[in-house]
């Protein structure tokens, strides 16, 4: 799946997820939750719409979404790699495994390769520290890895990509 | 665990999230292809089988893990099974009675469990999480029926209070206590908040319990609603838990149905609703009040107190914030009576606690053990002490706001307040095993590194103090550490620890002091020698192999990813300097400790 360019985005399901908010309050947070899970990331023009949906200015609401690690404003890669830096993961080595995404992909935190392929994102816990070092890809989670472990699960997932572009 | 009454042959599989990532769907659709073929053994035929999903039970290195409960048996444990595995199991064991000794647990996942007393985590591994029937059967929504019918709001309050419950969230404030404030607070619309927030890295308490048994945690909070007289609720629960976030909204959704949450509750006049809130990445919102604000949609950040949320939390209303764990802890408490409950952990600190054990130790998971038992018997005991035959050197306990313990404190007991006057706390539950491998600066960094990330910036105590800290220790480990370093990162901590404004800040430092307080001859070494004597920190190791440590194996050159290394057979193996990236996986690797 390419990424569409901006200008291509049909905007008007902003409105429709708004319609269902409309009058709630505290709706803030899962509004924009819900604009991103449709679109993958939270756009200036995006957030206008919203802001015109729920009579809010988009500064208030980029206020909101740049406080939290899981609001995007920039396209993601297909897949997420999110590695583990919580306490278990870091004594038991997780720092080389951001090294071989870094090698493997050529990307560091919060970035994302040219094709929209992967984006790597170091997250602080996630609660599966009995298995550690750990890593999610998308909702996938993969435990008790070694670098090597991990290289070749970023390399599975890398043709993978290549044959479903 | 004890054997199987009814004439039901049942298989369980652990679905937590570690069972789920180590392919627990797969090995329950492998149970249930094997009892639909036609070439299963005649027993299953005659019986109704049943594979039931359940949740952590807490050994979650050994999944998935499986239960076999035949009738009139003790119930057999299988661990690390795969799908692979299943046909032989229900051909050797369902089929012929004869457990599969190879794969059946070992003697070590028994003694996992011979020291925790399991009282709130009872039927967390046993009962279907998505199946309220199951939970129901197991005496799930007694409690709440017992409180409706016979207790008043009042003597539900007086219960916990004898019980002398206290918070499980970290801070370990009476819980009874805290209810009275917002009960007394005036108001006609009161909010209870669960915080399922758990952002403390290596604590993974809540998630295990809401993925586990998530009707628990409604029926402690319709328990707490009912005591202190809200009307309304919400789950606070954090994105990163995708697993729990499914279970509550499909347990929200079927207890509404069965009319144990909404109006009029079983037919009486109290009603509660109850919402999910989805977090959206920020640590502090695990901050009471920096909760608050982003159910309300803001920037989590946190507010002064007072007013405290008992008398003005959510939308200007009172408002009570418990735990995940405190929860849990309601209905037993209701069923089995304070007495009851109050018999269990130490004077001061009544029940049990849960931890998420994990980093250099051998059985990692959930564990729940009494109050009052001691360090070294948690991780030597229930957790099987170091593997690879490394020395302990520390424990992390309380996450970012707790401390690191040394050997000479492993006697410590369990309890909030022995663990206070330790440098630790009891925190959420985070306990992290380090070995002599472990470099105590790099912890401290590691935690400042986090701290500073997460402090969401309103007040400069916190904001600039921590990133300052986290500058100094950044230069004691490249080697660049100077003549009073430490010292000014002790009177820094102090400064920020009485000047920040919530709960982050004002604990922000103690991984730094308690690491200082214990292992301050790792500091001096950093500074003076500019040596890590843990091999951790990459700028001060020279890459050397020591000739007369190794033993020529070799394993070095294989697992170094650049080549650097040159080994022969019965050769010292050799480190080029040009092309090492000073990976450490090396240092890692080698059995000898012979690299430098």
């Amino acid at each position: 799946m390419a990424v569409k360019a901006a200008e291509e985005l049909d905007l008007s399901k902003i409105d429709k997820i708004c319609e269902k908010y409309k009058g709630k309050k505290g709706s803030t947070i899962p509004v924009l939750q819900e604009v991103q899970q449709e679109y993958g990331y939270l756009s200036h023009e995006m957030l206008e719409r919203i802001g015109d949906n729920l009579n809010m200015s988009p500064h208030q609401l980029y206020g909101v979404l740049s406080f939290y690690a899981q609001f995007y404003t920039t396209p993601r890669g297909k897949y997420v790699i999110r590695v583990c830096r919580g306490t278990a993961c870091h004594v038991k080595g997780s720092g080389r495994i951001s090294e071989v995404v870094k090698e493997e992909f050529g990307i560091g935190n919060g970035e994302t390769t040219e094709d929209y392929g992967f984006t790597l994102e170091e997250v602080s816990c996630i609660g599966a520290c009995g298995m550690a070092p750990v890593i999610m890809i998308n909702d996938k989670t993969y435990g008790n890895l070694t670098p090597e472990k991990s290289r070749e699960i970023f390399k599975d997932y890398a043709k993978k990509f290549k044959e479903e572009e | 665990m004890s054997a199987v009454k009814s004439d039901v042959i049942e298989v369980h599989v652990c679905t937590g999230t570690a069972g789920v990532a180590s392919g627990a769907y797969e090995v329950m659709d492998a149970f249930n292809n094997v009892f639909k073929s036609k070439d299963v053994p005649a027993i299953v035929k005659e019986r109704d089988c049943k594979v039931k999903k359940t949740g952590c039970r807490g050994l979650c290195e050994r999944d998935v893990l499986v239960d076999i409960y035949l009738p009139g048996e003790e119930v057999v444990t299988y661990e690390h099974v795969t799908p692979d595995k299943v046909q032989t199991i229900v051909d050797e064991h369902i089929g012929g009675g004869e457990p599969v000794k190879k794969w059946a647990a070992k003697q070590s996942y028994y003694d996992f469990y011979k020291k925790q007393k399991r009282y709130v985590l009872k039927d967390c591994g046993v009962v279907d999480p998505e199946d309220i029937d199951d939970y129901i059967q197991l005496g799930g929504y007694e409690a709440i029926k017992k409180v409706l019918k016979e207790m008043s709001p009042e003597d539900v309050i007086e219960e916990v209070k004898k019980a002398n419950l206290r918070g499980r969230g970290g801070g370990g404030f009476p819980t009874g206590l805290k209810w009275t404030f917002c009960r007394k607070s005036p108001g006609d619309h009161k909010y209870l908040i669960c915080n399922a927030d758990e952002g403390d890295p290596g604590a993974f308490m809540d998630r295990s319990i809401i993925e586990g048994n998530p009707h628990d945690v409604i029926e402690g909070m319709l328990i707490a609603a009912y005591a202190i007289g809200c009307n309304e609720g919400y789950i606070y629960c954090r994105a990163e838990y995708p697993l729990a976030i499914a279970r509550v909204k499909k347990a929200l959704k079927v207890a509404e149905e069965r009319g144990y949450l909404g109006d009029n509750i079983l037919g009486t006049d109290f009603s509660f609703t109850l919402h999910l809130k989805e977090g959206a990445g920020a640590f502090v919102c695990g901050e009471e009040t920096a909760l608050l604000a982003s159910i309300e949609g803001e920037r989590g950040m946190p507010r002064p107190r007072p007013p405290f949320p008992a008398v003005k939390g959510l939308w200007q209303k009172p408002t009570n914030v418990n735990n995940v764990e405190t929860f849990a802890n309601l209905p037993m408490i209701i069923k089995n009576g304070s007495e009851w409950y109050s018999n269990i952990g130490t004077e001061k600190s009544k029940g049990t606690k849960i931890f998420a054990l994990s980093g250099k130790v051998k059985s990692t998971g959930l564990v729940e053990v009494p109050m009052g038992i001691t360090v070294r018997e948690l991780i030597f005991d229930v957790g099987g002490g170091i593997p690879k035959k490394r020395k302990f050197k520390a424990v992390q306990m309380g996450g970012p706001s707790g401390g690191c313990l040394p050997e000479e404190l492993l006697d410590t007991p369990i309890d909030y307040d022995s663990l206070i006057a330790a440098g630790a706390m009891m925190g959420s539950g985070g306990v992290v095993v380090m070995d002599e491998t472990n470099c105590m600066v790099n912890i401290a960094k590691f935690f400042l590194t986090f701290t500073q990330r997460e402090s969401c910036g309103k007040c400069i105590p916190c904001r600039v103090g921590t990133k300052t800290m986290l500058e100094i220790l950044e230069r004691i480990s490249a080697g660049k550490g100077r003549e009073g370093d430490i010292d000014l990162l002790e009177s820094l901590a102090e400064d920020i620890k009485i000047s920040s404004l919530c709960g982050l800040g004002q604990t922000a430092p103690n991984p730094v002091l308690t690491t200082i307080r214990y292992f301050r001859d790792e500091y001096e070494k950093h500074i003076y020698e500019h040596k890590c004597p843990a091999r951790e920190c990459p700028d001060l190791i020279e890459f050397v192999v020591a000739e007369d440590r190794c033993k020529k194996c070799g394993i070095c050159k294989k697992v170094c990813p650049v080549d650097a290394i040159s080994w022969e057979k019965g050769k010292v193996a050799y480190i080029d300097k040009d092309k090492c990236v000073k990976c450490r996986e090396c240092i890692v690797n080698c059995p000898f400790n012979a690299i430098d």
